[in-house]
């Protein structure tokens, strides 16, 4: 069984719909228990650091998804979920969960876009690439051309470019594809993101955890 | 680089799939689950579902659509059409889509967007503008005006300091729609959508007019849109996704090509 975290942000149900088609069980849950017991978690989320880390806290879930990292069960952070495991946040000024060294800093709302006259829109919203620097199973067939679907207004600034998997253009270069052991954190959406996207989850629900790539 | 978005929009009345021009005499086109289905497999980046009767009824009729959308594609969309209240937005969101569009409701009450914005995030809230040319005033500067109930009601209200207000009180998008392009296939308003893109921080949706595949590419660049709506040009089978997006690539314009 795949356990979606639900803190109360964002969208989980098209995390599950993806599930679904998949043929993969999964269910959202915010029980702690539910949490311990099952093989996977996806770690879901859009909205805000300082309430998304709020309400882990209050629902017991930030020491839940210590556990599951530390207990080497596969761990996938999306967008917010991402973020929320480096050590700080710049929005709201949070302090996140730190499984993965680094900060999180927003997009600067005044930066020339180099691939057009005007400003760089904030947030990064819509399909864009990423560039692999290494290899990783959960990319294993995923289509290099394939695009991903993001939507932020921040990014993660990971203290160990050792993690980096993957980076995408906006601007400037950030990590997109971050890892560590059992840990995967992407910041566009898979469950929103056609079929590579699929297909990375596809892959998640069939990893051991390591990385043999 | 961002690629930038090609988006069918499909008018629902009813549960059917419809198709106006100048948001007038609509008829029935098709099945909105099945188009939707179609353009994600076609290589559509995101869909927009408008919800062009929008009593409370059809409310119930469009929930349960948008649930069958979800059911089937892996991409963004959004709603719009008579968005009215925070429960509207959550009903729509909750039932799969990505995005809500709010109009009407939204000139009528701005803290709308800001309450939206609050709960759900900015991502989650579209402004959506229907634009008609007017003479130029002291209260309409940009020579442009928002009006509402589809084009029939003129606000009062100038185009781009309505932009930057909804922008200020937390929108992620806008979705301008020219009512004077709308259904014409002539092209759109490139004027209106590279004023509005050019003054917002965040993407604008330019909609209203596509004819032809040039039409996008002027639009995307001279317009300085991040995103097309497209509706006519495709819904009757003249052009497919692909060949749009093969043209814009040739022009260098940034697209999604593999999907």
């Amino acid at each position: 069984m795949i356990a979606i975290l639900d803190y109360k942000a964002g969208n989980l149900t098209s995390v599950k719909r993806a599930m679904n088609i998949l043929n993969e069980k999964a269910c959202i849950t915010s029980d702690p228990e539910v949490i311990a017991s099952a093989e996977r978690v996806i770690f879901p989320g859009v909205g805000a650091a300082g309430s998304a880390m709020a309400d882990l806290r209050r629902m017991g879930l930030d020491e839940a998804l210590v556990r599951t990292y530390e207990m080497g069960k596969p761990l996938l952070g999306i967008c917010l979920g991402m973020q929320i495991i480096m050590e700080h946040s710049h929005e709201n000024n949070t302090r996140c969960l730190g499984l993965l060294k680094g900060e999180v800093k927003p997009f600067p709302g005044n930066l020339q876009d180099p691939d057009r006259d005007g400003k760089l829109k904030v947030p990064h919203m819509g399909w864009n690439s990423i560039r692999f620097l290494r290899d990783h199973i959960l990319f294993e067939d995923v289509d290099p051309a394939g695009q991903f679907y993001f939507v932020h207004g921040y990014y993660p600034v990971p203290g160990d470019e050792d993690c980096i998997v993957a980076e995408t253009t906006y601007g400037f270069p950030f990590a997109s594809v971050l890892a560590l052991n059992n840990l995967v954190a992407v910041q566009f959406h898979p469950e929103k993101s056609g079929r590579p996207g699929l297909k990375m989850l596809s892959n998640f629900c069939h990893w051991d955890g390591s990385n043999h790539a | 680089m961002l690629s930038r978005r090609i988006i069918p929009c499909l008018d629902v009345r009813d549960g059917k799939l419809t198709k106006g021009i100048q948001f007038k005499g609509n008829v029935v086109i098709g099945d909105p689950v099945e188009t939707a289905a179609r353009y994600y497999e076609e290589g559509a980046d995101e869909i927009v579902f408008y919800d062009i009767t929008a009593s409370s009824e059809s409310r119930d009729i469009m929930i349960e659509t948008v649930e069958k959308v979800a059911e089937r594609i892996f991409i963004p969309f959004s709603v719009g059409g008579g968005i009215r209240t925070l429960d509207d937005m959550r009903r729509v969101l909750l039932a799969g889509a990505e995005k809500v569009s709010v109009n009407s409701a939204a000139i009528r009450d701005p803290s709308i967007i800001e309450r939206g914005a609050e709960a759900f995030g900015s991502q989650c809230i579209v402004l959506g503008m229907d634009v008609k040319k007017v003479a130029g005033t002291e209260k309409i500067p940009s020579g442009y005006e928002m009006v509402i109930d589809g084009g029939r009601t003129y606000t009062g209200l100038d185009a781009l300091a309505w932009a930057r207000k909804g922008e200020k009180l937390g929108a992620g998008e806008i979705c301008l729609n020219s009512i004077d392009a709308d259904g014409t296939q002539d092209g759109y308003e490139i004027e209106l959508t590279r004023l509005i893109s050019s003054q917002a921080g965040i993407p604008v949706i330019a909609s209203g007019g596509a004819g032809k595949p040039a039409h996008l590419a002027e639009v995307l660049t001279a317009g300085m849109a991040d995103a097309a709506l497209i509706a006519s040009i495709t819904h009757y089978g003249m052009y497919s996704i692909s060949d749009i997006k093969v043209y814009l690539r040739e022009r260098g314009v940034p697209v999604r090509l593999t999907w």
